[in-house]
Formats: C-alpha cells, sequence, structure tokens
C-alpha cells in the first residue's frame, strides 16, 4: 500500500499563464508548498485576495519530520479552518519521563492551564498536517477562493524589481515566466529562494547528526515523552521517544558527529540500534528513517522589498523544542494581514518592516531557547557534562534541580514587547500575561470559547466597559465585542484580561496579539491606537 | 533579604566548614570530586535563590571583575 507521502496531492496540470504571450502578473505567489506556504496562501485566499503557490514537488511531506503542533498554532488553524481534523487526529500527550543512564530519574506532567479550547500539543505527522492543508486549499477552491497549488513548478530565477518580482518556472513541460506583486517565501531551510538572492543565513552550526526513525509497532508504550540522557543502548548521547498517531512512534537517537551518514541510514544497521532501544522482543516496522544535522541561525531581514521569507526559510532552530513548523505559523500569522491591508491601500508598505521587528524577535527567542536545549542535551566540553550530569543526578533525588534538566523547552507564543504596533500599557498593574504585544490568552464562555469570537479582524473587546459597536479610523473597522467577567463562571477571562479590575478595553489586532488596553473605552487613545497598530503613527 | 553577595567572613566555625569540605572529597577520584563539586554547587545556588546575588557570586569567583555588577 503507497503512504500518503508517496501519492502526489497536486500533480502537475499545465496552466494557461504557461501559453501567455506576455508574463501575467499575479497578486501573490508564494514559493513552497510546505506547512507555512500552505498557512499563507489558505489565510489569503480565505480574504479573497489571489494567490499562486508554487511547488517543485507534488507531494506531502516525506517522513514525519515535524510532528510536534502546540497550542497558538492550533489557534492559528482554527482561523484557517484546519484546526479541528488536525486536533481530531492528533495525539495529545501530558507526561515526559527522562532517563539518565539506567534509571529513570523523573516524570512529569505538563498540567496544562484550565480553559483553553485547544490542548497544549498534539503530535501529529507533517505529511498529515500538510494533507489537511492541502484539503482546506482544495474546499476553498470549490467555493471559488482564488487559490491554486502549482505541482512540479520549480522557480529556477528571480528577478526583483521596486513593485514586483518576475519568477522563471521550470515545468515538466518548459518553463515560463509569471509576475507577481508580492512574493512570499516559504521553500525552507535550504531555501532556494534565499541563495538565488544572495542573502545572508548566518548562527551556529552544531556539530552532531541525530537518526530519526518512524517505527510502526504494537507496543505498550504508553502516551508519554521519553527522552533519554546517556543510555545504555547509546552511550554518551541521548535518544527519544514520542508516540504519533496510527502506532507509529518517532524516535529520535543522537550519533555524535564524525560518522557515516549513508552507512548509519542502511536499514541492517537502524535495526540493530532500535533493538538495542526496544528489548528484542518487541515486532516493529520501519516506515522512514532520516539523519539530520541543525543549526541555529537566521536571515538579518526577512523583509526584501516585494519579497518576503517567512519559516525555516527566514530561520532555522534545533529541533528541541518544536520551535520550526510552530514558530513559522506564527510568522505567516503575522505577516498575512499586514500585507492584506498594505495591498488594499489601508496601510503604508512600512507595516512590513513591523513583521521583520516582530518576527525576528520571535526567532531570537526560538534561537536562544534551543541553543539552551542543546547546550544541555550535547554538551560542549568537559566541564558542560560534568554539571549537566550533575543537574540529573541531583534531579532523581531532590524537585529543585528538575527545573533545570533542559530536553527542550517546548514552544510558546512569542510576546512583542517593545514593538513599534504596541500603545503604552494603560491597565495600571494589569495582568502581565496580556499586556501589549501578547497574544491572547483564550478563555471559555459558556458554551464556547473566547478566541474563535475574536477571529481574525480587529476587535474592540469591552469586559464590563462601554463602548461604540464600531471604530472606524484610518480605514480601519474595529468591530466590538462585548463581555462581562459573567460570561465565564470560572473566572479565567477575569483572571487573564483584567485581574484586579473591575472592567477593561483592548484593541486586539487581526493575528489576536493585543495592540492597546486600557481600564474604560476613550476615543481618542484608542483611534490613536489603531493608526499605530497599522503604522500610521 | 540583601541583594548584595557577602564578601566578609560569614560562615561560624570557618575552621570546621573546611574541614567538612575536605572530609566530603576524601577518597574520591579527580572525576567523583569533579562531579560532587558541581552538585554541590547546584544545591548551593538553589539555596540562594536570587539572581543578582549569584550574578554578582559568578563574577567574584572569577576573581578578575569588579565586585558589583549591575
Amino acid at each position: 500500500m503507497n503512504k500518503i507521502f508517496e501519492v502526489p496531492m497536486y500533480p502537475y496540470a499545465r496552466h494557461e499563464d504557461q501559453d501567455a504571450g506576455a508574463p501575467v502578473r499575479r497578486k501573490v505567489v508564494v514559493i513552497g508548498a510546505g506547512p507555512i506556504g500552505l498557512a499563507a496562501g489558505i489565510e489569503l485566499a480565505q480574504s479573497g485576495v489571489e494567490v499562486v503557490i508554487l511547488d517543485e514537488n507534488d507531494k506531502v511531506s516525506f517522513g514525519s519530520r515535524a510532528i510536534c503542533f502546540a497550542k497558538r498554532p492550533l489557534e492559528i488553524l482554527d482561523r484557517l479552518g484546519c484546526g479541528q481534523p488536525m486536533v481530531d487526529k492528533g495525539v495529545q500527550w501530558n507526561v515526559g519521563k527522562v532517563f539518565f543512564d539506567d534509571r529513570q530519574v523523573y516524570d512529569f506532567n505538563l498540567l496544562p492551564e484550565e480553559g483553553h479550547q485547544r490542548p497544549a500539543f498534539i503530535n501529529l505527522q507533517q505529511y498529515y498536517f500538510e494533507e489537511y492543508l492541502v484539503n482546506r486549499v482544495q474546499e476553498l477552491q470549490a467555493q471559488g477562493a482564488p487559490i491554486e497549488i502549482r505541482g512540479r513548478n520549480k522557480v529556477a530565477a528571480i528577478g526583483t524589481h521596486p513593485d514586483h518580482v518576475v519568477l522563471d518556472i521550470d515545468t515538466p513541460e518548459g518553463s515560463y515566466n509569471l509576475e507577481a506583486d508580492w512574493l512570499i517565501a516559504c521553500d525552507g531551510a535550504g531555501s532556494p529562494t534565499r541563495r538565488m538572492l544572495g542573502l545572508d543565513f548566518v548562527g551556529r552550526v552544531f556539530e552532531d547528526n541525530f537518526l530519526i526513525a518512524d517505527v510502526i509497532m504494537e507496543a505498550d508504550f504508553p502516551t508519554e515523552r521519553w527522552f533519554w540522557f546517556d543510555p545504555p543502548f547509546n552511550k554518551g548521547q541521548s535518544a527519544l521517544l514520542h508516540k504519533q498517531p496510527d502506532g507509529v512512534w518517532r524516535i529520535d537517537l543522537q550519533l555524535g558527529w564524525d560518522i557515516d551518514k549513508e552507512r548509519e541510514k542502511r536499514p541492517e544497521n537502524v535495526i540493530p540500534r532500535l533493538k538495542a532501544m526496544l528489548g528484542d522482543d518487541v515486532e516493529f516496522e520501519l516506515e522512514w528513517v532520516s539523519i539530520y544535522t541543525f543549526q541555529c541561525r537566521r536571515m538579518e531581514k526577512f523583509r526584501h522589498g516585494r519579497v518576503l521569507f517567512a519559516g525555516d526559510a527566514a530561520h532555522q532552530v534545533s529541533p528541541f523544542g518544536a520551535r520550526g513548523a510552530n514558530s513559522g505559523l506564527q510568522d505567516t500569522d503575522n505577516l498575512i494581514w499586514k500585507l492584506k491591508l498594505v495591498m488594499e491601500g489601508k496601510a503604508p508598505e512600512s507595516l512590513l518592516d513591523s513583521y521583520d521587528q516582530e518576527r525576528i524577535h520571535g526567532a531570537d527567542e526560538n534561537i536562544l531557547n534551543s541553543s539552551r536545549s542543546t547546550d544541555f542535551i550535547t554538551p560542549k566540553s568537559e566541564m558542560s557534562r560534568v554539571l549537566r550530569d550533575a543537574v540529573l543526578d541531583l534531579s532523581e533525588h531532590h524537585e529543585f534541580a528538575r527545573p533545570l534538566v533542559n530536553s527542550g523547552r517546548l514552544s510558546v507564543p512569542c510576546t512583542y514587547d517593545g514593538s513599534a504596533l504596541n500603545s503604552a500599557d494603560a491597565l495600571l498593574d494589569g495582568p502581565p500575561r496580556t499586556r501589549p504585544g501578547s497574544s491572547c490568552p483564550d478563555a471559555p464562555l459558556g458554551d464556547g470559547y473566547l478566541l474563535p469570537k475574536l477571529g481574525n479582524e480587529f476587535i474592540l473587546l469591552t469586559i464590563d466597559a462601554d463602548g461604540p459597536e464600531e471604530i472606524k479610523e484610518a480605514g480601519i473597522t474595529a468591530r466590538r465585542l462585548a463581555l462581562s467577567v459573567k460570561d465565564d463562571r470560572t473566572l479565567a477571562l477575569k483572571e487573564r484580561y483584567l485581574g484586579d479590575h473591575e472592567s477593561g478595553v483592548y484593541l486586539i489586532r487581526p493575528d489576536q496579539h493585543v495592540a492597546a488596553r486600557r481600564a474604560s473605552y476613550d476615543e481618542t487613545q484608542f483611534r490613536a491606537a489603531i493608526r499605530r497598530a497599522v503604522g500610521k503613527e | 533579604m540583601s541583594d548584595t553577595l557577602i564578601l566578609t567572613p560569614n560562615i561560624n566555625g570557618a575552621d570546621d566548614f573546611y574541614a567538612d569540605l575536605l572530609a566530603a572529597h576524601e577518597g574520591l577520584t579527580k572525576a567523583e570530586s569533579d562531579a560532587y563539586n558541581a552538585r554541590l554547587l547546584l544545591v548551593l545556588a538553589n539555596h540562594i535563590g536570587e539572581r543578582a546575588i549569584l550574578k554578582q557570586a559568578l563574577a567574584a569567583a572569577a576573581l578578575n571583575s569588579e565586585e558589583e555588577q549591575s
């Protein structure tokens, strides 16, 4: 039986653009039909912006690759119309176990906070993730939305101009030219777009190799994340076991630097390693094996005129902490509403520079966290290893050492502190988690939840406060969402948005980040906040 | 609690403490002693807790920096 990732999902088909006398101009072209490119395309198409997604391939991700998706990206995917199938299919987990040498040193429960519609994490193979996004694209197409994916369309050259780009595209039937007002490059860590434009990608290379194996087995391992430091079956290295849907288990084995990758990938070399880990009597089948090395690095700028970089094309992190695809989805969530406003002439082009500012802040946070995890997992000096082992030994006996154990700090949304789009916090001593720049935390509202009510437009959220039903300012309309702390008997809404205050008014951006907040409505202040949030103040 | 690292004598029975420290390392190999020191450091650091004090301690132990770093 063919695996899903072996079947073409968007096979090559000749397009009329290939036969046009002069290059056709499209509004937005996205390069790369991976998780980030597809998300960008869907968000554009949902609001009626014409978008063409080009991919040199015609299939979803080969192998599971990114498998851990965090709450914030799931909330974003809800707005893209595909969060539910992912949550339905994904595996939820809360318990982790940490092993050192031949023993378990402790276990933990993530104990996710109550009052959120979405779980803290799901595990889901990237090929399913992409399949659900492609399904959503097809659903939009059936509704007449202006979106298409052109498979086996490989961009061979890019010409940049002040107000458009020109692409040379190779297909199985020869090449053609296409123009675009805007180009979004989501073509991965090895981004050909970045290379064709001669742009930098600097950072730190980690001299290490990891073997990833997806193993299908009927095993009674619980749905937990197991992480080994220096286990007997992989001496001096680390190992990870994590469950995915369909009885597929992800196994990561650190191999060190001086290895022969091709040799290590062969089943006759992989299988003995896995048997040593799982035990001789466990029956398993290899679905996919890969060896990866990684870097922590980013581009100096994500915006280059009419070309915008997102996801791994713009920044790359180590896999510890699930900060790759998760941060890429936050890139396009940040970018697309700004791009739409610029394209509609409702915001100056300079608004796009705030994409650089905000998402570089996010990338740096991810790089910092994932570098620290990597330094803990793979100590680079003798004393670094001594300290690491001391933490692990202590963690078995004393609770205090457990927060120091770092097998990956799992992805949490970035707060855009210091962003030029934020207004000064005017809810004095309000909850820090909803300060301007924060992504809105969810809260239960009777039968539903807060975030779906915010949608993806500007919102004036009033909680036990007066305010107009809408504000129109500088071409932007902010619609009011009037709530009361009484709408949530768990009091999560009050705790997360008011703290000790009796009332609060929030201006919320289309990406559900807080732009401004005060205890009560003030027309002058909120009009200024809207202008500031779209780069006009 | 003061937010300044104490760098004047502060241990009652300094000689006894020092003897305890040596005794703890008695019979250990170099590797075991290194591991022990690392664990001791982490235990003490957790007890102090205050990041500002710990920063000053990291600087003081380096011998070549200013006593106070803000």
